[in-house]
């Protein structure tokens, strides 16, 4: 039962992972851009999609195809920015929102349109298991775990050492301030966009490895999961969609350990889920580790 | 082509009660639910499951509509408050919990396979006969009006439209009163009607259990209308599509909802019935994900460039908000 509930911690990590990948980016176009981006779980599939272009169809190796995925996800993002949300500037909240759901309506049924609505694989075995001590992995949870570290840590630095990071809490902390004291929020947004485009697309791509299997709504399915993990760690903080994401996906594994009763019925993980969701909403928008402010 | 336009009618007539209910919650009190389709589910629901329990259909109806507003009332007293953004997130998240259980509780809702399970598997369970009868009771009365055997669509519109048309005048007046201003003074400025002494809250919870109890009818017809219905049928996408509708005629239109729908499901039926080009360049079963890209494409266009909708005022309909 131990090693069960050690196998649970180490697949709760790495979805939690992917969630916190996810969520950062979406995160920081909620605190930073204030855009509550409804097609943000379908930036994801557009990585997992772009990808399997070039691994399945063109034969590429794996690395190479998830770099162009995340590019592609990272430039559609910047793309989508300029042509459709950048002209919604000072629209209301409301207005976004909607923009963004007939965004997402667009990007997934575009993909339905062009790759079908059969279940799609990348190119690799899915059959193999690494054993590490009493855990068990697939070669997608591995190559997870190492993007996750990645692209955390280049998220970090970029955050925690740089002009642009800088610039960027500013602009979620206050915008107007920043505004005022130089920051130029207008270059800022494309960056963000960049930032967040890859980092969906990097989600989309690993949650597909571990997965398996994907089709082109896949990732509006684990939108809200994303949003949770956002309002866990209090929108606009990137730090807490970290912490958010891997407490999201290690509850939800964790959860179903025989050792609680018999476990959870896994059917009820994503209802749970909601409930969090929309209690956090109501109770602390600031997140579980932020401090209260007037948002 | 008869199918095709008795087609449009039965869908745009579900549709423009359902999009009235968003009209009275986003446009007049601008609260934005984008989980109405669940209030939708719930009525639905409510009724077969009270029908299939023994209780007869015209007790059964009330009961589903009744079980709509009390669950609008349950999200809505802690959700009104919200920021317009959360608030649209958490009504979203409350839409997918409805779905979600409604899969997950087999015994009281049938699970996936839907409410021909009502009863359990096995069992062909039937919530519908005694509108059946009703209905044809009504095809037979036009039927000997006009002289010859009408299709029992005809019906279904003659009960369901007097129904839409009689909702939206009732809309249209609650919107020209005094209820009506103050929920579009909410809208503009909260903090401004709270000052004058008026209830905010309250106010929000009225407008929130009228757009409940009309999704509730909207559910009552669709039920009516299939013979069998799943969690499936109640996507949060159904929601999208009453938004379209409203914004497509201006947000506080109460009689653009009509056309929005009728405009909306002719856009709908039209990519799954007619084939002519370039529609016919399109499999069938791509022409679902086309019409859903054209959807998508209408709203960012509409909201980006035309956010007063086809026939609304600048001034008022613009979705500033």
């Amino acid at each position: 039962m131990l090693d069960q509930l050690l196998q649970l911690v180490f697949n709760g990590l790495v979805t939690g992972s992917i969630f916190a990948i996810g969520a950062i980016g979406a995160s920081l176009v909620w605190g930073v851009l204030r855009i509550g981006n409804f097609a943000h779980g379908d930036y994801m599939a557009l990585g997992a999609f772009t990808t399997f272009t070039a691994n399945v169809l063109l034969g590429l190796p794996l690395v190479v195809s998830a770099l162009l995925g995340v590019a592609a996800t990272s430039l559609f993002a910047v793309l989508a920015h300029q042509l459709v949300l950048k002209p919604m500037r000072g629209r209301g909240l409301t207005s976004v929102f909607i923009v963004t759901v007939g965004l997402a309506f667009v990007i997934r049924n575009t993909l339905f349109l062009v790759f079908g609505s059969g279940a799609r694989r990348f190119d690799i075995d899915q059959a193999e298991v690494y054993v590490v001590g009493p855990i068990r992995m697939s070669p997608g949870q591995a190559i997870t775990i190492v993007c996750a570290l990645i692209a955390i840590g280049l998220v970090g630095w970029l955050l925690s050492s740089t002009n642009i990071g800088r610039s960027m809490r500013a602009v979620a902390e206050n915008s107007d301030l920043a505004a005022v004291t130089g920051v130029d929020t207008d270059g800022l947004a494309t960056i963000t966009w960049l930032i967040t485009g890859a980092l969906a697309g990097l989600a989309g791509i690993c949650l597909g490895l571990v997965q398996g299997t994907f089709d082109a709504s896949f990732g509006a399915y684990t939108l809200f999961l994303i949003f949770t993990a956002v309002v866990l760690g209090g929108i606009g903080s990137a730090y807490g969609a970290l912490g958010g994401g891997l407490a999201l996906g290690l509850v939800m594994e964790v959860s179903t350990w025989d050792g609680f009763a018999g476990g959870l019925d896994p059917r009820y993980k994503l209802i749970l889920a909601f409930i969090a969701l929309i209690l956090m909403l109501l109770v602390r928008p600031e997140g579980l580790f932020g401090k209260a402010r007037i948002v | 082509m008869l199918e095709f336009w008795l087609f449009v009618l039965a869908t745009a007539g579900i549709y423009t009660i359902f999009s009235l209910g968003l009209l009275v919650q986003f446009g007049i009190a601008g609260l934005p639910n984008f989980g109405n389709g669940a209030f939708m589910a719930i009525s639905a629901y409510a009724m077969a499951i009270s029908v299939v329990n023994g209780l007869p259909m015209w007790a059964a109806a009330p009961v589903g509509i009744g079980a709509a507003v009390l669950f609008g009332l349950l999200l809505a007293i802690p959700t009104v408050r919200l920021r317009s953004d959360y608030l649209a997130v958490a009504t979203i998240a409350a839409g997918e919990i409805v779905r979600y259980l409604a899969l997950n509780l087999q015994e009281l809702t049938g699970g996936a396979a839907g409410t021909v399970n009502l009863l359990g598997p096995g069992i062909a369970a039937d919530y519908n006969s005694s509108w059946l009868r009703f209905q044809s009771g009504v095809r037979g009365l036009i039927s000997n009006l006009v002289g010859q055997r009408v299709p029992s669509d005809v019906a279904f519109i003659a009960i369901l439209w007097p129904v839409a048309l009689l909702l939206l005048a009732a809309v249209w007046y609650m919107v020209r009163s005094p209820w009506g201003r103050t929920l579009r003074a909410i809208r503009e400025d909260e903090t401004a009607v709270a000052a004058l002494g008026k209830d905010v809250f309250a106010y929000k919870l009225q407008a929130f259990s009228v757009g409940a109890a009309l999704a509730g009818v909207a559910g009552l017809f669709f039920a009516w209308q299939v013979s069998s219905f799943s969690p499936d049928d109640f996507r949060p996408t159904l929601t999208f599509y009453a938004f379209v509708i409203v914004i497509l005629g201006g947000k506080t239109n109460v009689w653009a909802v009509p056309v929005g729908a009728v405009l909306f499901a002719g856009i709908f039926a039209g990519t799954r019935f007619l084939d002519f080009w370039p529609l016919s360049v399109f499999a069938s079963g791509d022409r679902a994900y086309l019409r859903l890209v054209l959807v998508g494409l209408g709203l960012i266009v509409l909201v980006i460039w035309r956010p007063q909708g086809i026939f609304g005022n600048r001034r008022e309909d613009a979705l500033e908000t």
